[in-house]
């Protein structure tokens, strides 16, 4: 067993067991750190797959920005178990369906030597000097710069969406435009009075 | 002579050389670094006595020589907080609650694995550097929430919701002004961005000058991310008592504090490299020995970007919480795209001086 595969199975076993503990971890807040070690492992695995611009990016997107957003709102929750396993049996159908569809395409990966996804070409061997970053970039600012843009028309519609859907104004915010506490001059707060000194009653 | 004298424990070791190899030459960044984040405290502390008129740690000193007075300080402040009990408060999370200082100074050391000190002294000379700083420095604000959650307490709660909704606005700013960095040297590899901007005119040549308004938001959003003062709302004493760490004690409280340092030494070190040239002289090349690039150029800016980071403490008074997040979305990303647009359009004329 070489260093790599040595690797590649820690890695593999971690992610299997994080992933395993994302369901079944009852604290919904360790549910979403195991998902965050999921996520991590899984872009070592494919930091060895020589994809390292993908698992870079997994880690400063998922990890760095989306999880903590997620537990951010996991750890204001007031979670009620009981309520939450309410419709368990309401969902099963559902559910059954879709990790049946996963189970199933799984094992054509899997089974790949009798369902001829093994005929598929190999990929190329890279050249020296080869960047992951620098193909990427150019491919998606060239070949599929429309697909690209429109992901972004699209994303950007979503956040103006969610911001329009949740933002409204308080009556009574306090809320003062630190343009203008910038501007504030004395004479707007303060007024200096001159009065003659009074003399104490006797 | 360095590699007559490797041979023996390369023979000795065999197939476990290259990992016993690595540990050592990580050793040889941590522990250096560890030092220096004990002297950057007395650093802090003197500077900003200084500035108050005061004359700091003067009194704690090795064998009771005079004039180190103040010297032994950082080392007698370590070894107290490393013999204090670490209370873990009822209804913690314990696993958590000691994993959080844990998981805060990983990032901070991790991110030193790419870091180039001079043109040869590197430990990994990976391309995509600048892509890998930025993923493992935004991890670091786990440590902050897992800490503030796991404690059972409000006022660590309210101060790792604070921190965490800080450090994921200005790491968008980082980002972009990053992302300037990299239009202009055309690479992610940071050896490669301090040669981009090595030339005739020393100090003239780096991208300080052309990236100005960067800079400045590079080095203002760092301040915001390592939660030093004036964007240390996270543990506002006045408002929430300490933030994330009130709950720690000894050494693991100790640990956030070495956490913060070393973050706040190597955001002072990219800075250096990205804008101040990294390792090059600021004087020209003709000027022969002064002139010659090396470690200890990069030393000097670094201390310098400290200094500065400590001044601000000294000088400013913390920013109020609404007016932080302003700061952070609605001038420096605005200012980084329009940047970035800039320098766009600035490629396709021929005025354009970093082709490659």
């Amino acid at each position: 067993m070489t260093f790599q595969t040595f690797i590649f199975y820690f890695f593999a076993a971690v992610l299997i067991f994080a992933a395993l503990r994302v369901i079944t971890a009852r604290n919904p807040v360790h549910a979403a750190l195991f998902l965050v070690l999921a996520f991590f492992t899984s872009a070592g695995i494919w930091v060895l797959l020589q994809a390292e611009f993908l698992a870079i990016a997994l880690v400063l997107v998922y990890v760095g920005a989306v999880m903590v957003l997620f537990l951010f709102v996991v750890m204001m929750l007031d979670i009620n178990i009981a309520r939450l396993r309410e419709g368990f049996w309401s969902y099963l159908p559902l559910g059954a369906l879709v990790a049946f569809l996963l189970a199933a395409e799984m094992g054509l990966v899997l089974a790949s030597r009798y369902t001829g996804l093994a005929d598929m070409p190999a990929p190329p061997p890279l050249p020296a000097g080869y960047s992951n970053t620098k193909e990427l970039g150019r491919l998606l600012y060239t070949e599929y710069v429309y697909p690209f843009e429109i992901a972004a028309v699209i994303l950007l519609v979503a956040i103006v969406a969610a911001i329009a859907l949740t933002l409204r104004r308080r009556k009574q915010s306090k809320y003062i435009d630190p343009a203008k506490q910038i501007n504030v001059r004395r004479a707007d707060r303060v007024r200096i009075v001159t009065m003659p000194s009074e003399k104490k009653d006797q | 002579m360095l590699d007559t004298l490797l041979a023996y424990p390369q023979s000795w070791l065999g197939p476990a050389w290259p990992l016993v190899w690595t540990l050592i030459k990580i050793l040889c960044i941590v522990v250096p670094l560890m030092l220096s984040v004990a002297y950057v405290t007395l650093w802090e502390r003197k500077l900003i006595g200084w500035m108050q008129v005061r004359l700091g740690p003067n009194r704690v000193t090795f064998f009771g020589i005079r004039w180190l007075g103040g010297l032994a300080q950082p080392i007698a402040d370590g070894l107290k907080l490393l013999l204090k009990e670490i209370i873990v408060p009822s209804g913690a999370s314990k696993f958590l609650f000691v994993v959080a200082p844990i998981l805060a100074i990983m990032p901070a050391l991790a991110a030193w694995a790419v870091v180039p000190f001079s043109p040869e002294l590197i430990l990994a000379d990976i391309d995509a550097g600048l892509l890998y700083i930025m993923a493992i420095t935004s991890m670091g604000v786990y440590g902050i929430i897992i800490a503030g959650w796991a404690s059972n307490s409000k006022y660590a709660f309210l101060g790792a919701l604070r921190s965490a909704a800080q450090m994921v606005s200005y790491e968008l700013a980082m980002g972009f002004a990053l992302v300037c960095v990299l239009m202009v040297s055309q690479s992610l590899n940071l050896g490669e961005i301090v040669r981009t901007q090595e030339g005739n005119w020393g100090v003239f040549n780096w991208f300080w000058i052309p990236l100005f308004p960067i800079f400045l938001v590079y080095i203002i959003s760092g301040v915001a991310e390592t939660n030093r003062a004036p964007f240390d709302v996270a543990e506002g004493e006045s408002e929430i008592v300490a933030g994330f760490h009130v709950e720690y004690s000894g050494m693991t409280f100790a640990v956030f504090f070495l956490a913060e340092y070393a973050n706040m030494i190597l955001i002072s070190t990219l800075a250096a490299i990205m804008f101040l040239g990294g390792w090059l002289s600021p004087f020209p090349q003709s000027w022969g020995a002064l002139g010659s690039p090396g470690f200890g150029w990069l030393l000097l800016k670094l201390f310098l970007v400290i200094s500065c980071f400590l001044w601000f403490r000294a000088t400013f008074p913390r920013y109020r919480y609404d007016q932080l997040m302003r700061l952070g979305w609605k001038v420096f990303l605005p200012l980084t795209i329009a940047y970035i647009l800039i320098l766009g359009a600035w490629m396709q004329t021929p005025l354009w001086i970093w082709w490659k």
